[in-house]
């Protein structure tokens, strides 16, 4: 009883702080997108969901991180994959305490800051890890789902 | 300076500035606005005392006065309506394009200058007004993007859609103004 009351309060822990994560990338994200734009003016409006992975894995991850993750996974809706890293450098020197080993995802930030820039380009997406290195799983795997195409805030000449 | 009253200026304070509706004196034309009485800088209607500017040059006891005019400038109220028109006339462009996939308003020409207006992917709406002859618009525009995104949007102080309040921007800002108009004069005076 002792060990199952500890994990409830560390899944809710947990919980908490991802959402905190998700929270603060967000907010990074909305401005982020507008320095990558500024910073890559070969970038134009993708069209398609392919168009935004590729763009987001060789020049915003690169951009900000060093890194370029791959893309794998596609659903067969094409409407889904996946972005797999294999070095994340906000990881480079942590190690997880045990208490946060099954519910803590370190690097949720990143998830908020991808949501974030996306919303900022009229694009809904839902983004979360499906596993970290750092809890032990094989691969370091952040899933990004496209919603929808935020109708009313398209600017002007862009329809 | 004037000696006496009358004077041959018809001033006017409907829109919250005393200015010159008709009449001419020395350098002073219709459109200019009253910045200063006595040298004492004004406030909206009212002189540095507190008095309403129209009864003072009205009354003759106040003469010889002495009343600063400048070119009305528009405060920042009036440009912050005048963007939001401009961002609806924008929008307005695009949809009555006899062409889909029109962009919005790129440039707007009159007599005495021209605007010229970049839309960022997110939507932000840079726009210049310059000079008809001006050159290297796109490129200005977007260092201005450059500059917004390194000095207003990496402030954590700024609050997004606010007006921007950022010290290092207006600076950088200045910067690349001058160095446009220094490349400018260049290229006129070669071309001449």
């Amino acid at each position: 009883t002792q060990s199952s009351g500890s994990s409830g309060i560390n899944a809710e822990y947990g919980e908490e702080v991802n959402k905190q994560l998700e929270t603060m990338g967000y907010n990074i994200g909305v401005r982020l997108i507008d320095d990558f734009l500024a910073h890559s003016p070969s970038v134009t409006r993708c069209s398609t969901l392919e168009e935004v992975a590729e763009v987001l894995c060789k020049q915003g991850f690169k951009m900000f991180l060093g890194i370029v993750p791959e893309v794998r996974n596609w659903s067969s809706a094409k409407d889904e994959f996946s972005l797999v890293i294999t070095e994340n450098p906000l990881a480079e020197y942590v190690e997880l305490p045990p208490h946060c080993q099954d519910c803590l995802w370190y690097s949720n930030i990143i998830c908020g800051v991808i949501r974030g820039a996306l919303e900022m380009v009229q694009m809904d997406v839902k983004c979360s890890f499906v596993g970290d290195t750092l809890r032990g799983n094989d691969s370091t795997e952040i899933r990004i789902k496209f919603v929808k195409i935020l109708e009313d805030s398209l600017p002007a000449g862009e329809d | 300076t004037f000696p006496t009253h009358p004077i041959p200026l018809v001033l006017s304070s409907d829109t919250g500035k005393v200015m010159v509706k008709f009449g001419a004196s020395g350098n002073v034309k219709p459109g200019h606005s009253v910045t200063a009485v006595n040298k004492q800088p004004v406030s909206g209607l009212y002189t540095a005392n507190d008095k309403p500017i129209l009864d003072v040059i009205n009354d003759p006891a106040s003469y010889p006065l002495t009343i600063t005019f400048g070119r009305t400038k528009a405060s920042a109220n009036e440009k912050l309506m005048l963007a939001s028109i401009f961002h609806s006339l924008f929008a307005i462009a695009a949809q009555i394009s006899p062409v889909e996939q029109s962009s919005g308003i790129k440039e707007l020409h009159t007599e005495k200058f021209t605007l010229r207006c970049f839309q960022t992917i997110t939507g932000v709406k840079f726009f210049v007004i310059v000079d008809q002859k001006q050159t290297g618009c796109e490129h200005l525009l977007r260092r201005i993007y450059e500059l917004y995104t390194d000095y207003v949007l990496k402030n954590p102080f700024y609050p997004i859609d606010m007006p921007i309040r950022c010290e290092l921007f207006d600076q950088n800002l200045r910067k690349v103004i001058e160095q446009v108009e220094r490349t400018t004069v260049y290229n006129s005076a070669t071309l001449a």
